[in-house]
């Protein structure tokens, strides 16, 4: 018999539901039938862990992946993971991925009229140390137009990627920057119903971080889901 | 001690190739020595068209039935070359497709075991947070006592989740996000 000690389940609010119409992709890819709820078992409380060899030497610097600078506002990008117990998640993989400072993805089904930077990807990768801090160098992204309603706009962000510890700690979201007027407007950003969990997706400038006559600073932490209790120590 | 609330989900959207397809692993197997499967299928959406921007990604234990993971704590063989993580973008077509090693038993709740499975995340563009869902093999009898496929009531519905073979060493499991055949999504 295998014990196993599960996560805490979604609290009302602050995560989107699969169906938010104003978001209209949703409306032909959300489920339409209610999921089943299952109890964690050792499938669900362990997962994938990656380590330092799948990383190359400037996977966390964006600016300086190719042979020329990009073009843009260099920023760094800094917080911490941390589980459900504000504890830190040392060594777990983050993904990152952006427009460039114009505001177009290095990607074919981008037909934003907008120039492509041959010297950014706009793709990056870190693992968290051991207090669970990361650290990227990039370049702000730009805001770019969309087809979803008339005159539909993305504020400007970043997508980040996360494993944390098991199958359920797995999280895909979006970071926002500090005072973007298109915010109110963004039907993904305003998928959230709870405001302040909402808010929690807006990083936070930081002079602290911020390099002189080199780049802003900006703070984001990341929350993983927490476990339903403290695992026993054995 | 204070309990934080996890960051909100956000869909990858449409571009979502930049940042993950660097580590696209569809080659579970490796290195592993075993008798390798095929797994492919196809996803579709709620007019039953193709969804050929999704990423899916595939955790399952090895053929002895454990995980590559520290909390499993069960005195069975682990193979380092063997991790049991895929990740595969679907294409035009809205196909995926992972060769691996059968997952063994699992431990489940109580006393009860688990019937071979794959746990599946699939995330896309419409989606604004992954779907969770797992998938079966027809070839185990041990489905009919499997802890979570009894949970879902609906034998047809239930049969969602279970790939059929589809030749020596091959299974074909199709994802349907919507619909009369829509697939059992789970809530973990
Ligand atoms: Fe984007």
């Amino acid at each position: 018999m295998v014990d196993v000690v599960g996560y805490r389940r979604e609290i009302p609010g602050t995560q989107p539901a699969h169906l938010f119409p104003d978001y209209k992709s949703t409306v032909k890819r959300a489920p339409g039938k209610p999921l089943i709820q299952i109890p964690h078992t050792l499938t669900e409380v362990t997962g994938p862990l990656f380590g330092h060899n799948k990383l190359g030497p400037n996977d966390a610097d964006l600016t300086k992946q190719c042979a020329g600078a990009p073009i843009g506002e260099r920023m760094i990008l800094s917080g911490r993971v941390l589980d459900g117990d504000g504890k830190p998640v040392p060594n777990t993989l983050v993904e990152l991925w952006q427009c460039n400072s114009a505001g177009k993805y290095h990607h074919p089904v981008d037909t934003h009229d907008a120039p492509v930077d041959p010297n950014f990807t706009g793709a990056g990768r870190a693992l968290t140390n051991d207090k669970g801090e990361y650290r990227f160098v990039t370049i702000r992204p730009g805001e770019y137009p969309w087809g979803n309603h008339y005159n539909a706009w993305r504020p400007a962000h970043i997508h980040l990627s996360l494993f944390g510890p098991s199958y359920l700690t797995r999280l895909v979201t979006q970071m926002y920057f500090p005072g973007d007027p298109l915010l109110p407007l963004d039907p993904i950003f305003n998928c959230i119903p709870d405001e302040a969990a909402r808010n929690r997706l807006i990083c936070n400038f930081d002079i602290e971080t911020t390099i002189p006559q080199t780049a802003l600073g900006y703070k984001f932490d990341i929350v993983l889901r927490g476990r339903a209790a403290t695992p026993m120590v054995d | 001690m204070t309990k934080l609330v996890p960051t909100g989900s956000q869909t990858v959207g449409p571009y979502l190739h930049v940042g993950l397809t660097w580590l696209t692993t569809q080659d579970i197997a490796g290195t592993a020595g075993g008798r390798r499967i095929r797994v492919t299928g196809k996803l579709v959406d709620g007019d039953g068209a193709v969804v050929p921007d999704a990423i899916v990604e595939v955790w399952q234990a090895n053929p002895m039935g454990k995980y590559a993971h520290p909390e499993d704590k069960q005195d069975k063989p682990l193979d380092d070359a063997f991790k049991g993580w895929g990740r595969c973008p679907t294409d035009k077509d809205g196909m995926f497709e992972f060769t691996t090693l059968k997952p063994g038993p699992v431990p489940g709740p109580g006393n009860s075991l688990q019937a071979p499975h794959l746990a599946i995340t699939i995330f896309m563009r419409g989606q604004l947070k992954h779907l969770y869902t797992r998938m079966y093999f027809a070839d185990e009898a041990e489905n009919a006592n499997d802890p979570v496929l009894n949970l879902v009531e609906d034998r047809a519905r239930r049969d969602t989740l279970i790939a059929k073979k589809d030749g020596e060493g091959r299974y074909r499991w199709d994802i349907v996000l919507q619909g009369k055949n829509e697939t059992v999504f789970l809530d973990c």
